[in-house]
């Protein structure tokens, strides 16, 4: 394996500096800070443009304490390279131009990372819980023999860690025994660094140019004017009581528009096609945690809540006033959504 | 043409019904699962459903198909229900119920299994509705050094060619690869079928090979120690107001408009 703390001057420095209430601190924490962690954060580009919803990474880097390091890899980075030398809280910038690695395909990212991570030696790489972060990390744990920790909630120390199990109905934290942590970071739990204040250095990583056996053929996004559903502060969502896929687009965009909100459905509502699988919140789609989290024809199966009930505020409107969603929910009405929804969108307008 | 003759492996894991609602353990030491209904994990439900389809709605030259699963005696019903629905044989790894493998554990012994049966398939769900990991096909495909492609919407397999639409935030995406390959399901990849009484029947005839950790060279040591299990704080239902006018001022007075 490799080295785990790199014997910097800056690491001298810190280890000299440490405040003395460090010993009065939990050990956990103690052992910590006296291990020097560093954190690669793995970032995610499109198009050239930084996806900072990627950057809960550097969020949750900064929790363990130690550097961060950000890590980008595709073609023509360097413009992505030198926004994220912005971002608050990162030390250096790792970039990797390559073409090959524009669609973040695992089978050549995992090398990749594996190659930089070990030449870094850092104790900790972190990546968002994204369809990327979730398709690619797991490959790295394998080849570095590490078991990885999945959509992190909070951390408790540099090797405590907090997660959700059983679509959120329980809680767990565990410590792991790996000398390198891997995680993937729930969005909602750890916001985006700013993208301003940092002066990170950009250095250039290591390519091991490994063979890519897969290639991307095309890809079929939604194209939507509304902000994006994972990092919405409102959201609305509708359910199997929106009865088809006609109402559904009659009633919820125009309930969205009104509230600037981006729109979601239950698994039902997907699973009936009235609503595209990629707007699925819950266990198996999307985790929200908006300000507003308004629903309507939801009954609140407990899928469907793991993926929404961190919101700040849950209203809900359902017929059925037995329906679970009303024990979440702050606001409920009781009612028919096919009247409701629209007499709501028309005050909301009005409003 | 022999070698594009489809050798799958479908991984399924025995899992607390979805529909129940988990129970955390007085003590904080994990989930009440004893007297729990159990079942197979949705996931892999349609990792059989697609294996099975391959042969008998696609006609593709399919050899073998062997579900595999590692856990207690009691993942053998689970096994039943792979073959009923239309798996070959299966294979069981005993692992004691207190004493799960973890997604690594689990990746290293399908390697073992998938080396042995000289598989170029493997569909796994896409995750656990337990543990929610969504770890072991990744680290499987790393661990063989094959393609991957998780969260599969729809696959189409061509003589060694595999195409696979999968699920991405905002949309789908299109990968290829060749033959090996690892697949991981998703929901809209097909409607699992239920098995029918005379295949529950005939599945009860079907092989069940018993293997264990040690026959198979893995060190199923865990790596991460459950520090505590907890209840998720709860949430306080606020009420309900009688109409729209209550329900806008309502989220006024919250700060939610």
């Amino acid at each position: 394996m490799f080295s785990l703390a790199r014997p910097t001057a800056l690491r001298g420095m810190r280890t000299q500096f440490l405040p003395s209430s460090i010993a009065a601190r939990s050990p956990l924490q103690s052992a910590a800070l006296a291990r020097l962690a560093s954190t690669l954060a793995i970032l995610e580009q499109r198009e050239g443009a930084l996806n900072t919803s990627s950057l809960g990474a550097v969020t949750a880097g900064k929790k363990i304490g130690g550097s961060v390091h950000g890590f980008i890899a595709g073609k023509n980075v360097k413009g992505v390279a030198e926004e994220a030398a912005k971002v608050d809280g990162l030390e250096k910038v790792i970039m990797v131009e390559n073409e090959a690695y524009q669609r973040g395909l695992a089978e050549n990212w995992a090398p990749l990372l594996v190659e930089n991570i070990k030449k870094g030696g850092y104790t900790h790489v972190i990546v968002g819980h994204s369809a990327f972060g979730k398709n690619l990390l797991p490959r790295v744990a394998a080849l570095l023999d590490v078991q990885q920790i999945s959509d992190v909630m909070s951390v408790e120390s540099e090797d405590t860690f907090v997660r959700p199990i059983y679509a959120g109905n329980a809680i767990l934290t565990v410590q792991s025994s790996d000398s390198l942590k891997l995680l993937t970071v729930r969005q909602t739990s750890f916001p985006p660094a700013a993208v301003e204040g940092g002066s990170a250095s950009i250095e250039e990583g290591t390519d091991p140019k490994a063979e890519q056996p897969t290639s991307w053929v095309s890809e079929n996004l939604t194209k939507s004017d509304r902000p994006e559903l994972a990092t919405a502060a409102k959201v609305v969502s509708g359910g199997r009581g929106l009865k088809s896929k006609e109402e559904f687009d009659r009633l919820m965009p125009p309930l969205a528009d009104a509230l600037g909100a981006a729109i979601g459905a239950s698994r039902a509502a997907v699973d009936s096609g009235f609503a595209d699988n990629s707007l699925q919140v819950g266990q198996t789609g999307k985790n929200v945690a908006p300000q507003l989290y308004l629903c309507a024809g939801i009954s609140g199966a407990i899928q469907h809540l793991a993926g929404m009930k961190d919101s700040k505020v849950i209203a809900c409107i359902n017929k059925d006033a037995d329906a679970p969603i009303f024990q979440v929910a702050d606001v409920g009405l009781v009612g028919d959504l096919f009247e409701k929804v629209p007499e709501l969108t028309e005050k909301l307008k009005a409003q | 043409m022999s070698s594009s003759k489809l050798r799958i492996l479908v991984p399924v894991k025995r899992v607390i019904d979805y529909a129940v609602k988990p129970r955390v353990k007085a003590n904080k030491t994990g989930v009440e699962t004893s007297g729990v209904k159990h079942s197979m994990n949705p996931f892999d439900e349609l990792s059989v459903e697609e294996a099975v389809s391959l042969r008998d709605k696609r006609k593709l030259p399919v050899e073998d198909i062997v579900a595999v699963s590692a856990g207690p005696a009691k993942a053998v019903e689970t096994l039943r229900t792979a073959m009923a629905m239309g798996a070959d044989r299966s294979i069981h790894v005993e692992v004691a119920e207190d004493k799960p493998l973890e997604p690594l554990g689990v990746a290293k012994m399908l390697k073992a299994i998938a080396e042995q049966e000289k598989s170029n398939l493997i569909f796994l769900g896409k995750q656990a509705i337990d543990d929610d990991s969504g770890q072991t096909g990744q680290m499987l495909a790393g661990l063989l050094n094959w393609p991957q492609a998780t969260q599969a919407s729809e696959v189409t397999i061509s003589g060694e060619d595999v195409t696979v639409e999968r699920e991405v935030d905002g949309g789908t995406e299109t990968l290829k690869a060749k033959l090996p390959m690892i697949i991981t399901t998703d929901l809209r990849l097909n409607e699992p079928r239920y098995a029918s009484l005379p295949n529950i029947m005939k599945a009860k005839k079907k092989k069940v090979d018993k293997k264990t950790l040690q026959d198979l060279g893995i060190d199923s040591e865990p790596r991460l120690k459950t520090v505590k299990v907890e209840e998720p704080p709860a949430r306080q239902g606020g009420g309900k107001v009688e109409d729209v006018d209550g329900m806008i001022s309502k989220l006024k007075e919250l700060g939610a408009l």
